[in-house]
């Protein structure tokens, strides 16, 4: 469906209310805030990849001028509660700091305070710490095997996780099937590391009992956490989501940080700050991504039509399961990709190593499913020399098949997936694209177009957490808003969480600003303090336009409720008898017979004699609701409705190589995208433009390398390759709406959009290319290292 | 990520600052730009008791060009040596070259000197330079010397310059040859990364189109910028054929002997120093004809 | 411990402050003058959030330390607006191509751009990505920002015929 829009302010262009701080340098983030008598911790790390902890000395760290304080694991571990784990492991424990064992280098083993960072660094280096050296292991393959090194030797194995599902006839479709094909698709360590590392600031008032929290954080349920892990009730813990965050896309979690910095507050009765340095950040933080080896096996008949998918992911987690292994679960929630496949095995596999512990990073594990079922797909049509769009046209699922339930439960909202493939081929002229690539191979260098056609699951529907965890019978992943009009008729609107970039206060704005039809520019958003905060499930899993998008429309009706029932009781006419328009009420067919929205506004804050009898005075309204779809524990065999809405994203990029020296160029690139009704069209593009740019870092740039002594050798952002204005090429995105049927506007999620297709879609493109020699790469990042290897590892001298 | 504590000394003259080094012995360190001492002195991987600064220093500021060569002071940015139209008519090259350095904001601070005295293996000025086999002028309480590139560097990140010395100036030759073509090719992962590999090349050609002169430099995969002198020999008085070029170069790649990191080993090092000084070579003789600008 | 006084002019302003050695230009411009404008992103010269212009070239103020800057001129994101407190043409830019979104790496990508419209008033989109070239942004993919920078210059332009 693409009619011209019905909406008054969605959809329509809109300059983002948060830029205006932003350009000024007016932002106020974690960094900035300045309390007095504020002290810094910097965090001694253990240089090993596994150690036994002996003894700590800190008598010369201590005796440092301007030292307050040197923390411990050992006193941090007795005086708190061990952080929340997404999986059932009993025998894990995950503290903040590492006490008596730690199992990763860059792990922090000590925290020492004092009155500046540089202070504290100097101290850090005097924190005597007597290690032993045990055996570690790195590769995941040898972590589960019986005669492994322990990470956690209470626990007995390195294994984290390790289930099967399978879903309809597996075993009947690939005996069926008159071909199948399997594959090892390799996706390495790697994140969405944003350029601000985390932060954060406690502050305990004793004379309020109230631990005050300012973060540079996106995690649900973080003050809660907190508060459990401190053993305080949750309502002396105040985290104020006024913050500005400086990028997360899923990464700041930020509990251990702030657990440390909290119980420092406690104890030293100053306020305590702790702002990671990008060393702190990258080895000791929670900054790392999945890590995943998928052993894919599909079955296909005679016209490439795809009947069913095993899978085996096996993610090497690294050392502590925070609710990074549930990123192999939010992937069942769309299986089988696009794709209309009957059937499905999963075997997912979390194992331990002794490396720094992922986070959830951006699309929480589907970029590396897309990545991986993309690959079967691209191999599909070379086995059947048909073409890349070809064969992704015959398993596309078709628009009037919607709603369409996957294998693994989940029904699938809306799509016109042919359409926006259509749509895009056109835009990307396809055929001049390959004329393109020809010319550049004539020249000498390779070069080859890609495709991905992908889905962005969104609405944070986590039934992954019961899934992975039948200790845990969360079904509940709710979204608040709070309005409020005051005396002079002005909007406010409050959401309990913080923002990191996803333009929060502009969607309140225009969602309220649609319902109520008043010029969202005059309505101000707010972020509550976690005390006031209504409940919300922070934004994650791509969510935030559906849930706090319908969360505030679901408060605006129930305002434009009570003001048409303030104007029926003043006209004594039913309401079914009133216009509401812009604020105004009009009588139906007299609009002489109007109050207008100053009028009501005064009715209701200052003339209860005016009132309807029995009403609440004042006009404010809240509204918290479930996710669409949400509210189902899994059913024995696995399958569950899990997200709402799914968005849709088909990639084509043109890339050239040189052969001599594997540098792959990004000449072109087309998006087509349907993330349902576009709340605010510049958000979206920017979401899929960095998407994009997540994705090809992912894809050539991108990886957390370890050494054979479990060092990390990209520790830095020297060694970590963020790519540049220079790598990201400017990015055709050919649109189409269809809408959903699930939510308040038809929106769906575009938090990940760009990112879970990209990936694939590079990986497309560099294969496409090496195919003309008969070569192929499955495991990203494609490093110019890699790609020359493969061409040249056995040539001679070349003279370019 | 905070430096170790140091003291601070800002130099006003050259002679302050010879003084200030003899008085420090060894415990001091030059900082003129500090693109690089800056992050190393951060990560404590740096931990001079000293540093001399000497921005303020205006006799080590400045671009002398003369028909000969161009004379480039220590303390001078980099980008004043690239914006220089001047610098680019005479050496070209260098230029180039000074485009590939880390970027505007790093080469609006960073100095031509700073990167000399850095030695990196990887850096653009110093394979100019030892392709040119430039002349550094150091000083110093005990006097002044001039080192040839060829005796500049000694292995990756260490010059020969003694603990009280000062570089004060480069100067770069420039060949009086009419027909004469420069190459210099680098190959980074991203556009602004120190390279993993690169070549310079210049030549002569006599008017029968002969190889009279030649220089070739490989960097980056190797501990210091390396002359490729066997491969010199073979080409002079040859045409500079594709087949000369490549039957000369065989005997490079056993000549390398480069250090792996995370981003490249050594075999793709040593490959592609070869493919670049081959696309140097052609860039230089293609020049030198004056078929390519 | 080496202390120094520190006298420079930042946005127009004198200051005078004592700082350690050790302390690098944009801790100085934070946690001594309050200017927090300017972000730390590495601390070591990669990511370009802590970029200022300095005697009339952007820098990275992670690379310097205060002491260094004594005497000199600085100019940081909170330098940028007209002197009647209006929005320059380039921020009027970054708001409506909607340049950034959590606003990190803005105050960097602000003064590179700039300094570069100073230089080059019509600058071609590579000559703008070579200008933010040392400027990381994780949330754009920088494709808004260049257009940013292209209606700027515009704009720019426009207003002087």
């Amino acid at each position: 469906m693409n009619k011209k829009s019905a909406f008054r302010y969605i959809s329509k262009k809109r300059r983002v209310k948060e830029n205006r701080r932003f350009i000024t340098g007016r932002g106020r983030f974690a960094a900035d805030l300045k309390l007095s008598g504020m002290l810094h911790v910097a965090m001694v790390s253990s240089p090993f990849a596994c150690a036994k902890i002996k003894s700590i000395n800190v008598d010369q760290a201590i005796a440092v001028d301007g030292v307050h304080y040197v923390l411990t694991g050992a006193e941090l571990a007795e005086n708190i509660s061990p952080l929340l784990s997404g999986l059932d492991l009993p025998d894990v424990k995950r503290l903040p700091l590492a006490s008596g064992r730690a199992r990763y280098a860059g792990e922090w083993v000590a925290a020492v305070v004092a009155d500046t960072r540089h202070i504290a660094e100097d101290a850090a280096e005097l924190v005597m710490v007597d290690y032993d050296m045990l055996d570690f292991v790195i590769d995941p393959e040898i972590a589960m095997k019986p005669d492994a090194p322990l990470v956690h030797p209470e626990k007995g194995d390195n294994i984290f996780f390790d289930k099967q599902w399978v879903w309809g006839d597996v075993d009947g479709d690939f005996s069926k099937a008159p071909h199948s094909l399997s594959l090892r698709a390799r996706w390495s360590r790697c994140s969405t590391i944003p350029i601000e590392t985390f932060a954060v600031t406690a502050s305990w008032d004793d004379g309020r009992e109230m631990l005050d929290i300012w973060a540079s954080v996106q995690m649900p349920k973080y003050p809660e956490q907190i508060a459990r892990a401190l053993k305080l009730p949750a309502s002396s813990v105040n985290v104020h989501f006024d913050v500005d965050v400086g990028g997360s896309y899923g990464l700041k979690r930020g509990i251990r940080q702030t657990v440390i910095v909290s119980y420092l507050t406690r104890k030293l009765r100053r306020p305590v700050r702790f702002i990671e340095d990008r060393i702190e950040n990258m080895a000791g933080g929670e900054m790392h991504g999945p890590d995943r080896i998928f052993d894919m096996e599909v079955a296909y008949d005679d016209d490439g039509i795809m009947h069913s998918l095993k899978i085996t992911a096996t993610d090497d987690c690294g050392c502590y399961p925070g609710r990074a292994p549930l990123q192999l679960g939010k992937p069942v929630s769309a299986i089988v990709g696009p794709y209309r496949i009957k059937s499905a095995q999963y075997h997912a596999r979390s194992v331990s190593t002794n490396k720094t512990s992922q986070e959830a990073v951006r699309g929480f594990g589907q970029a590396p499913t897309n990545f991986a079922i993309e690959t079967v797909v691209d191999r599909i049509a070379k086995e059947m020399g048909i073409g890349r769009e070809e064969i992704r046209r015959r398993n596309l699922i078709k628009s009037h098949e919607f709603p369409w339930r996957i294998p693994s439960g989940s029904e699938y909202d809306s799509g016109d997936y042919h359409t926006v493939l259509d749509k895009l081929m056109e835009s990307a002229n396809w055929d001049q694209l390959v004329t393109k690539r020809d010319v550049i191979r004539k020249q000498g260098k390779l070069a080859g177009i890609g495709l991905s056609t992908c889905l962005e699951p969104s609405g944070g529907n986590s039934s992954f957490e019961p899934l992975f965890n039948p200790k845990n019978n969360t079904t509940t992943w709710m979204e608040s808003c709070l309005i409020k009009i005051d005396m002079l008729g002005g909007v406010s609107a409050m959401m309990g969480t913080s923002s990191s970039g996803q333009g929060h206060e502009t969607l309140l704005a225009v969602s309220i600003g649609e319902v109520l039809e008043r010029d969202p520019d005059t309505i101000r958003a707010i972020h509550a303090d976690s005390v006031t905060a209504l409940p919300s499930n922070s934004p994650v899993g791509s969510r935030m336009a559906i849930m706090l998008g319908g969360a505030a429309a679901g408060a605006a009706k129930k305002i434009k409720a009570q003001l048409l029932k303030i104007a029926a009781h003043n006209f004594q006419l039913p309401e079914d008898r009133l216009i509401y328009d812009g604020g105004d009420i009009f009588v139906d067919g007299d609009r002489e017979r109007h109050l207008t929205w100053e009028q009501l506004v005064d009715i209701a804050h200052r003339q209860y004699h005016n009132m309807p009898i029995g009403t609440e005075p004042g006009l404010q309204a809240q509204h918290t609701w479930e996710v669409p779809t949400g509210g189902a524990m899994p059913a024995d065999d696995g399958t569950v409705q899990m997200y709402p809405c799914y968005a849709f994203e088909a990639h084509v990029p043109l890339v050239s190589i040189d052969p001599d020296t594997g540098q792959v160029e990004i000449c072109d690139y087309y998006i087509g995208h349907d993330c349902g009704t576009v709340i605010n069209p510049d958000i979206v593009r920017g979401m899929t433009f960095g998407g994009i740019a997540h994705g090809i870092g992912a894809a050539l740039y991108e990886k957390f390398q370890y050494d054979d002594s479990g060092q990390l050798q990209a520790g830095t952002f020297m060694d970590y390759l963020i790519p540049s204005s220079h790598e990201i090429p400017s990015v055709g995105m050919i649109k189409h709406f269809t809408p959903s049927p699930l939510t308040e506007f038809g929106q769906k999620g575009s938090g990940e959009s760009g990112y879970l297709g990209a990936p694939a879609a590079i990986a497309s493109a560099v294969n496409d290319a090496l195919e003309p020699l008969g070569k192929s790469i499955e495991t990203l990042p494609m490093r110019v290292r890699d790609i020359e290897a493969l061409l040249n590892g056995n040539v001679e001298t070349k003279i370019g | 990520m905070k430096a170790a504590e140091f003291d601070y000394v800002k130099a006003k003259s050259l002679d302050e600052i010879c003084l200030f080094l003899s008085q420090q012995a060894g415990e001091a360190r030059i900082i003129a730009g500090g693109q690089t001492l800056v992050p190393l002195m951060a990560m404590r991987m740096a931990r001079p008791n000293t540093l001399i600064d000497i921005n303020d220093v205006e006799e080590l500021k400045g671009i002398e060009i003369t028909k000969k060569s161009v004379i480039i002071k220590a303390c001078t940015r980099q980008s004043e040596v690239l914006e220089s139209v001047d610098v680019r008519r005479s050496l070209p090259i260098l230029s180039d070259a000074l485009s590939h350095v880390g970027h505007t904001q790093t080469r609006n601070r960073g100095t031509v000197g700073g990167s000399l005295v850095n030695a990196d293996p990887s850096a653009e000025i110093s394979l100019i330079a030892r392709l040119l086999d430039a002349e550094m002028t150091v000083h110093s309480v005990r006097g002044e010397r001039v080192i040839k590139a060829a005796n500049f560097f000694s292995s990756a990140m260490i010059t020969n310059l003694d603990a009280d010395e000062c570089l004060t100036q480069v100067c770069f030759p420039i060949w009086s040859s009419v027909r004469t073509g420069f190459g210099f090719h680098e190959t980074s992962i991203r556009a602004s990364d120190y390279a993993l590999a690169s070549a310079a090349a210049q030549l002569s050609l006599d008017s029968s189109g002969q190889c009279r002169s030649i220089s070739i430099v490989i960097g980056g995969a190797t501990e210091i910028p390396t002359r490729i002198s066997e491969t010199e020999e073979q080409l002079m008085g040859s045409d500079l054929s594709d087949t000369e070029i490549k039957t000369a170069m065989e005997k490079i790649p056993e000549m390398l002997e480069p250090q792996a990191d995370v981003h490249a080993d050594a075999d793709y090092r040593r490959r592609v120093a070869c493919v670049l000084v081959g696309r140097a070579l052609k860039d230089a003789r293609e020049r030198a004809k004056g078929s390519l600008v | 411990m080496s202390c120094h006084k520190v006298s420079l002019t930042v946005n127009g302003a004198k200051y005078a402050e004592n700082a350690e050695a050790r302390m690098t230009l944009v801790d100085f411009l934070r946690d001594v003058l309050d200017l927090t404008g300017t972000h730390v992103g590495c601390e070591h010269g990669v990511c370009g959030a802590c970029s200022v212009i300095f005697d009339g070239k952007p820098i990275r103020s992670c690379l310097i330390y205060a002491v260094m800057a004594d005497g000199h001129d600085v100019i940081t994101v909170e330098g940028l607006e007209e002197d009647d407190g209006s929005l320059s043409p380039l921020q009027d830019a970054f708001w409506e191509n909607h340049a950034m979104q959590c606003g990190y790496c803005t105050p960097g990508m602000l003064i590179a751009t700039h300094q570069l419209l100073q230089e080059n008033p019509s600058p071609s989109e590579s000559e703008i990505r070579d200008a933010i070239g040392g400027n990381l942004c994780r949330c754009t993919g920088y494709q808004q920002i260049v257009e940013a920078v292209q209606m700027a210059a515009k704009k720019i332009k426009d207003n002087c015929v």
